[in-house]
């Protein structure tokens, strides 16, 4: 009996040491190649540096006006396809009708301070870029500024 | 198990396994985890409820439908009713949030995701080794070597763990770790409008959460719990859990 | 799927993690834990009254045991990786333990103690047997077929030691499943340090209603007359472990009223609603007050023995669904409101999928099967039923 236990430890411990993956241990009682692979996965949002490197003209205009703290991919949604080659992935067109109240529809729950229109009275059911220019909403012609 | 499903898996396990050994090894360059210590900061007083970071995350991360690494809640505290507030999250905030039925009180969003905490009762509770902490301080699920045991997403108290159905197996914000490793932010703070989330790299004396921190009175979510939380928030309310 | 909810939930919370399944695996461990410390009693404390139940609690437990890993791995999302439990357990984790003690418990202790206990009928069978069964006793002799009294006086001293591994061993089993949801701090339903003990006190009570049951079921079947000083004292037992497992439950009860901490609020409003019918009516007025009472009775008042057989019967199936409510109710109604405090999600039951009902039923039905087998294979009753003493070495 105490035979069959001790060649049974034995296995357990030999099929242990084949079976435990290799990284197993390598900074805690973790996979140390989970973290690897967990960083090398794709990245989808660009981020604003790399689209400014290119669209200077654009950041010139959005970073003198009230838009200059929202991310280009806030808007266009994610673009590092687009960014690695330009000519063959285009971000598809806005709507604005849709992309603008989703920050600015007023709502009683939002901070007061923030700007907010009631947007079927406010814009008269036009697109809000008829008027407001988004990379600088608030310096076009008859803006509040 | 009948023999019949215990002859399908055993392959099945065989050839998972042989994958699981062989490992993807494959280091970003120039960084080193010892030099970082992550966290996040998040000023409630900013948030708009305007749901951007909820779709980033989505999109980034390929999180399935109906299932939230990151969601909003809304809070309206009407009068003193602190212990009863009206919350709601209708699909996690990811659309927006519709104009409250009854106007008035303290109304204010709360953006929550995983906090990242430094003694994680998740990770505590695993019991192969398939989640854990990293060197720089980010909870992660090894998806290969995960059971899918469910235990992790009971023991959160944040309820920020969830069983991705495709994979079967637990799945949560990996605060953009292979963005963060990249030199980028994660997915959520690049295209919050307001600025109302920071990725915070609490061993970088230059990043600015420690002027924050000198200067603020901030809070983590459910400091009883003493999970050594690293999600500041800044005008978190009494009523918020 | 729409799963309804009320007032807030954690948008991830709304899906239940753990299903009927995870409700059936405490249940089963208890049964074995219980079983076993009901046969240990015979064994260590020498009660010589319990002895006709010594061997089918045994096996009971056994049968039980086999089955009792089942529902985990059903409910595993990789049930093929559920080996890295043995390679690489976190020290860290109560689930861990989990293959550990479950298999020193079956090897070390419940099968051993089996196979001493029977090893004299082994090798009898294995003379007296022909055909495939002859063949099987004889590999179950593992080649010792000494069964000189000697032999059989170091197989009692091993035994005995064995028992008295088991019974820590059997409170370990059935102590770390309520470490498993005590342990857990986000869950004010769950976290408490009176869990385990709750639960192995809950487990001895449900064990020994099992064992008195089957005991009077297969007696019955088989036209043996009920040994009733026998099951006079297994019943006075039950009675007396179920009078500390209520008291327990009702010091963790009256304890959280009385502290109403934050989660307070919600988890009463839950028991008036939600749980109202599983926890306070099927557990404690049904499950739990009724069958106390009954026993109580019993051992007041002097009854027919007849009367006390039905008394027993109903009492003992009574307290099965008591329990049984009692792992639901820890089990699903952890899990039924918002770590929030703020709202309530429902469970729904499949019916045919993996985590279904049939497959819960399925596996209730699985430990009977096995136990049949067992008691086919390894008569439990006294000596006359097998064939007489004719063999020696
Ligand atoms: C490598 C340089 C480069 C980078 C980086 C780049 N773009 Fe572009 N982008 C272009 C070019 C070139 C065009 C014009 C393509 C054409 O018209 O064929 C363009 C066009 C566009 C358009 C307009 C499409 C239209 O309908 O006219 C948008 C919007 C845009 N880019 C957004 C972005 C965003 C957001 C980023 C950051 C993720 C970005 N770009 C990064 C080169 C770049
Ligand atoms: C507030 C939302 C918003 C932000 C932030 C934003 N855009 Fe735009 N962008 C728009 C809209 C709306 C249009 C016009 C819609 C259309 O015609 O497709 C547009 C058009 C463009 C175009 C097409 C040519 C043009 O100038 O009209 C380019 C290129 C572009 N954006 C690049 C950028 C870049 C680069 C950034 C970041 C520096 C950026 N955008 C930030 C909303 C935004
Ligand atoms: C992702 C959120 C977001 C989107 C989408 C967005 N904005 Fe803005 N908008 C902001 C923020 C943030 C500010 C700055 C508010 C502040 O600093 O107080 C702002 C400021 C403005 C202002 C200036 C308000 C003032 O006080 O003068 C106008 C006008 C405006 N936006 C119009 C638009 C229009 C038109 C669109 C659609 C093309 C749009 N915004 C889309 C976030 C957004
Ligand atoms: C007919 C032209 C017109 C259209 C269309 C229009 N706006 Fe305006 N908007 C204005 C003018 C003019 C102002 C500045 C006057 C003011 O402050 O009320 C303004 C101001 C704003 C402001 C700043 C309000 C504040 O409180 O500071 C926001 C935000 C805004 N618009 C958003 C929108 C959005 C979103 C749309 C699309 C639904 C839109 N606008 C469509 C003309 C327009």
């Amino acid at each position: 009996m105490a035979a069959v236990f001790l060649v049974g430890v034995l296995a357990f411990l030999g099929l242990r040491g084949l079976l435990v993956p290799r990284s197993f241990g390598q900074y805690g009682h973790y996979r140390g190649d989970a973290i690897k692979e967990i960083a090398a996965l794709p990245v989808s949002y660009a981020g604003h540096q790399v689209c400014e490197g290119c669209h200077t003209e654009v950041l010139d205009v959005k970073s003198k006006g009230m838009h200059k703290g929202v991310a280009c991919e806030s808007c266009h949604g994610p673009q590092a396809k687009h960014a690695d080659d330009p000519a063959a992935v285009q971000p598809a067109k806005l709507d604005t009708a849709v992309l603008c109240v989703r920050c600015h529809a007023a709502n009683s729950s939002r901070p007061k301070n923030f700007p907010q229109v009631g947007a079927a009275e406010h814009s008269g059911g036009e697109a809000c870029n008829t008027c407001h220019q988004p990379h600088s909403p608030a310096m076009v012609a008859g803006g509040s500024q | 198990m009948t023999r019949r499903q215990l002859l399908i898996l055993l392959p099945a396990a065989a050839v998972a396994w042989e994958h699981i050994l062989a490992g993807t090894p494959e280091a970003s360059p120039n960084y080193t985890m010892s030099e970082h210590w992550w966290g996040m900061l998040m000023d409630i007083t900013k948030c708009i409820g305007c749901g951007s970071c909820v779709r980033a995350c989505q999109l980034e991360n390929h999180v399935p439908d109906g299932y939230y690494r990151t969601w909003v809640e809304r809070y309206q505290v009407l009068d003193w009713t602190v212990e009863t507030p009206h919350v709601d999250s209708p699909d996690g905030g990811k659309n927006g949030f519709p104009p409250p039925k009854e106007v008035g009180g303290k109304n204010f969003f709360v953006p929550k995701m995983c906090n990242q905490c430094a003694d994680s009762p998740c990770t505590q509770v695993c019991p192969v080794g398939a989640t854990f902490v990293t060197p720089d301080g980010v909870v992660l699920v090894d998806q290969k070597y995960c059971l899918g045991c469910r235990y992790c997403v009971q023991a959160c108290p944040y309820g920020c763990r969830f069983i991705n159905p495709s994979t079967e197996t637990a799945n949560k914000c990996t605060l953009c770790y292979h963005r963060i490793t990249k030199g980028l932010t994660t997915a959520c703070c690049e295209v919050c409008p307001t600025g109302t989330r920071q990725l915070a790299d609490l061993k970088n004396p230059k990043d600015p959460i420690h002027e924050f921190l000198k200067n603020h009175s901030v809070q983590v979510l459910k400091p009883h719990l003493a999970t050594k939380s690293k999600c500041f928030y800044y005008g978190l309310d009494g009523s918020v859990r | 799927m729409q799963i309804p909810v009320e007032g807030f939930m954690y948008p991830n919370e709304v899906e239940l993690q753990w299903s009927v399944l995870i409700v059936l695996y405490p249940f089963l461990t208890g049964l074995v834990a219980g079983a076993f410390i009901l046969a240990s009693l015979e064994r260590v404390f020498r009660v010589e009254a319990v002895k006709p139940t010594y061997r089918l609690a045994l096996l009971t437990a056994l049968a039980f045991l086999i089955v009792a890993p089942l529902p985990l791995q059903l409910h595993l999302g990789h049930p093929e990786r559920s080996f890295e439990m043995y390679l690489t357990p976190h020290a860290s984790s109560a689930m861990s333990m989990f293959g550990f003690v479950y298999l020193w418990y079956l090897l070390a202790v419940l099968v051993l103690e089996i196979w001493l206990d029977y090893r004299r009928d082994i090798v009898v069978l294995s003379q007296t047997t022909t055909g495939w069964r002859r063949l099987l006793y004889r590999m179950l002799t593992l080649g010792s077929t000494n069964v000189s009294a000697r032999s059989l006086a170091i197989d009692e001293r091993v035994g005995w030691i064995v028992t008295v591994i088991g019974i820590p061993s059997a409170f370990l089993l059935h102590g770390y499943v309520g470490f498993i949801f005590g342990s857990i701090k986000a869950n004010p339903w769950w976290s408490s340090p009176l869990m385990p003990v709750v639960f192995i006190f809950s487990a001895m009570v449900s064990g020994v209603a099992t064992v008195m049951l089957l005991y009077m079921l297969l007696n019955r079947l088989r036209g043996e007359p009920i040994d009733m000083r026998c099951v006079d004292t297994v019943a006075k037992y039950l009675f007396y472990t179920f009078i500390i497992d209520f008291s327990l439950e009702m010091l963790d009860l009256i304890h959280r009223i009385y502290e109403a901490d934050e989660s307070f609020r919600s988890l009463d409003f839950m028991v008036h609603t939600k749980l109202y019918f599983p926890h306070i009516v099927v557990q404690i007025l049904l499950g739990t007050v009724t069958p106390i009472v009954l026993l109580a009775l019993t051992q007041v008042v002097k009854l027919s023995e007849t009367l006390r057989r039905r008394i027993y019967v109903v009492a003992g199936i009574l307290t099965l669904v008591g329990i049984f409510a009692m792992r639901w109710n820890v089990v699903i109604g952890g899990q039924l409101f918002s770590k929030s405090f703020l709202g309530y999600t429902t469970y729904k039951m499949g019916w045919v999928t993996r985590e279904g009902l049939l497959t819960a039923i399925v596996l209730s039905i699985l430990p009977v099967v096995f136990l049949w087998i067992l008691v086919k294979l390894l008569p439990p009753w006294p000596e006359r039923h097998t064939v007489t003493e004719t063999a020696g070495d």
